[in-house]
């Protein structure tokens, strides 16, 4: 018997091969956008998927973002599955219009007769040193328009799975990339990826019994190195990665709450309007009797993203995690 | 590539008055004149129903028959159609239910009907965002080898919105089957082409993409149809993408929430009215001696007949059930939605309950 020596893959390499597979096994699937073609996105995440499967599957299109989300509509309506690359945060929102207008209300507008099964990939968040219009985290945008799902992987293993079930998805799925995992390594068999559980189901990624650490995509490696330097302090931190942002599990999140009775939301997206009030609010509402404080946000300021050599200071990091982990009314108890 | 043979023509092409209407086929005509007949009366019978509240709104095409008949009937089954909001009766031509056809405007639900029955994408509301949906579709059938032609329809006023340039330019990028066709009314509202576009015509933006541009008048609906089919048919053979400018004129307000008295003179109205698209191929038909009184007056008996039948459906109460909001939402409702339907059911219930009580005690 031999075994196969299981060889760290990237996060883009596996965001690549889930494209790949879903482009082997259904026709129907055309990923298009800006660069994706001979060059392989300027992230390389559709490298190699022009060669494979040819232009016509996977399409450098004229550079914008309203014609390529616009047309990938029409390409929906006719029964194909459009995989649609937008090359950053800030460059979507050209698409905001079709996306808002179109995309998310389709299914609804028809009463389910033209559902319209569009994946769109933007990469997304900071801390990769972009200039300005490079670094946003939008998903609050996103996550306020009904119809749409809003997914975003912080693993290896899952950006594989949960682009696999986005694309699968007969919704339109807005699947945000955190751009600074792209690089990040994990093992990871790409012959044998392993099953992810259907969008809309969070994952306890470190169990813990004092604080709920609560978060998603790129903030997540951030707050298993905060649950790590905080044993020092004696406090076991619980780490829950969304995974999904709409639907939402506040199944699991409720029930991790009621277990440590502490939570602190955390995310590089700015704080007042942000995803992190939405969660708050909703742990407030189911659990408010199981909480010994309340709920606080490590959030990125309120303030348009900073210019990349001041980005530092706006990111949450460890230490902000930890001095919320502080406020958070241990006095009271004893 | 050499512009010149994208360029439109300096005036806009007409049949209708000149000798290549006695060229035009006379079962053309009468389906053409039947069917701008049958238009106009649902144009006034869907703006008194406005009046009467049994619709929201209504933007009417009154004055734009032509186009509205020519457009649905230049495709074939097969093709499709993106319709804008006044495009109520190029979907009706099309063969969609005119009771179905006006749910957006009823208020009972946004799309009345299934697009892929008539092949009718649903009334697009926002300006011009229709117009990529039908690129995107065209070159889906192309590339699946189904020779499928998507024919949009747009306004004056849309052709400024960036949706309208980015489609034109994604279908003669991509040699897409589709045929613009942008409706010239004038007005864009309130305002005027002339402060909307500096160009020497809508159909010149064509040269610009690479496609041809074609320019017709819009009240002439034999011309109409004609440059359609053309383009239709260059479309299906591969050859492309076309523009196509129709001047007509929005003879009533833009819907029955507005004032056109605040923003144009009568006289102008009154001078189009002359160049009546129901008048100028009836006087046609007449000439050639293709339609009499007796003809004129089952045309009008016909579209009497559907007037009525679409005001008694339209009088009749729609069937609402509130449940209904949460479905379709998602392929699978979320656990967020059954929690606010389970919310709503409550409500009704209580709503129920209470009645019943008052009506226990008045008793």
């Amino acid at each position: 018997m031999t075994t196969v020596a299981v060889k760290p893959a990237t996060m883009a390499q596996a965001l690549t091969r889930a494209m790949r597979d879903a482009m082997a096994a259904d026709p129907t699937v055309h990923v298009m956008g800006e660069d994706v073609g001979t060059l392989g996105g300027v992230f390389r995440v559709t490298d190699g998927l022009a060669k494979e499967f040819g232009e016509d599957r996977c399409t450098d299109t004229p550079l914008a973002e309203a014609g390529i989300l616009g047309t990938a509509v029409g390409m929906a309506m006719y029964g194909l599955r459009p995989v649609v690359e937008m090359q950053f945060d800030a460059f979507a929102y050209p698409a905001f219009e079709q996306l808002i207008s179109h995309v998310s209300r389709m299914r609804n507008r028809t009463r389910g007769r033209m559902p319209l099964p569009i994946t769109v990939r933007i990469p997304y968040g900071g801390g990769i040193g972009g200039v300005e219009h490079h670094s946003d985290s939008s998903e609050a945008y996103y996550m306020a328009t009904p119809g749409l799902h809003v997914v975003t992987p912080a693993t290896v293993a899952d950006a594989y799975g949960l682009l696999r079930r986005a694309i699968a998805s007969d919704d339109p799925v807005v699947f945000l990339e955190p751009k600074r995992l792209y690089w990040s390594k994990d093992t990871w068999n790409p012959e044998q990826p392993t099953e992810v559980e259907p969008i809309g189901r969070a994952v306890v990624r470190r169990p813990g019994s004092t604080v709920t650490l609560i978060t998603y995509g790129p903030s997540l490696p951030v707050c298993l190195e905060a649950a790590e330097a905080a044993r020092a302090e004696g406090w076991d931190l619980e780490v829950v990665d969304l995974r999904s942002l709409v639907p939402f599990d506040d199944e699991t999140v409720c029930a991790a709450v009621r277990r440590t009775g502490r939570a602190v939301v955390v995310h590089e997206s700015t704080g007042f309007g942000g995803p992190g009030g939405e969660i708050a609010a909703r742990i407030t509402e189911r659990c408010f009797h199981h909480l010994e404080a309340p709920v606080l946000r490590v959030a990125g300021f309120d303030i348009p993203y900073p210019p990349p050599m001041l980005e530092r200071h706006h990111l949450p990091g460890v230490d902000r995690i930890l001095d919320a982990v502080a406020r958070l009314q241990w006095e009271a108890e004893g | 590539m050499d512009p010149a043979p994208l360029l439109p023509d300096a005036e806009p092409y007409r049949v209708l008055g000149t000798d290549a209407a006695g060229k035009a086929d006379p079962g053309l005509l009468s389906r053409l004149y039947a069917q701008l007949v049958r238009g106009r009366r649902y144009n006034t019978q869907a703006t008194a129903l406005t009046k009467q509240g049994r619709l929201a709104v209504y933007p009417s095409s009154t004055g734009q028959e032509a186009c509205e008949v020519a457009a649905a009937l230049a495709l074939e089954e097969r093709d499709w159609l993106f319709p804008s909001y006044r495009d109520t009766l190029a979907v009706v031509a099309r063969g969609v239910d005119p009771a179905e056809a006006l749910t957006l405007l009823r208020g009972d639900w946004h799309s009345g009907y299934d697009p892929h029955a008539h092949r009718v994408a649903p009334l697009s509301t926002p300006l011009a965002t229709q117009l990529p949906h039908a690129v995107g579709l065209a070159h889906a059938a192309r590339l699946k080898g189904d020779d499928v032609v998507a024919l949009a329809m747009v306004g004056d006023g849309g052709t400024s919105e960036g949706d309208f340039h980015e489609a034109l330019n994604f279908a003669a990028v991509w040699q897409a089957p589709v045929v613009f066709l942008v409706q010239n009314n004038g007005f864009a509202i309130s305002v005027p082409l002339a402060k909307q576009t500096a160009a020497p015509s809508l159909a010149h933006k064509a040269v610009g993409y690479g496609m041809p541009g074609r320019l017709v008048d819009g009240n002439d609906a034999v011309a109409v149809h004609e440059v359609l089919s053309d383009a239709v048919r260059h479309a299906r053979a591969g050859g492309g993408p076309t523009l196509v400018e129709a001047v007509t004129y929005r003879v009533e307000a833009h819907t029955n929430a507005d004032d056109a008295t605040r923003y144009r003179e009568d006289a102008e109205v009154e001078a189009w009215r002359a160049h009546d698209p129901v008048r100028l191929l009836e006087r046609e038909l007449t000439a050639r001696g293709l339609l009499d009184e007796a003809g004129i007056e089952a045309a009008r008996q016909d579209a009497e007949t559907m007037a009525a039948e679409l005001r008694d459906r339209m009088n009749q109460e729609p069937e609402l059930d509130p449940m209904d909001l949460f479905d379709h939402v998602y392929a699978e409702t979320t656990a967020q939605l059954r929690e606010q339907r389970a919310l709503l059911r409550a409500e009704l219930e209580a709503e129920q309950e209470q009645h019943g009580e008052q009506e226990g005690g008045a008793r």
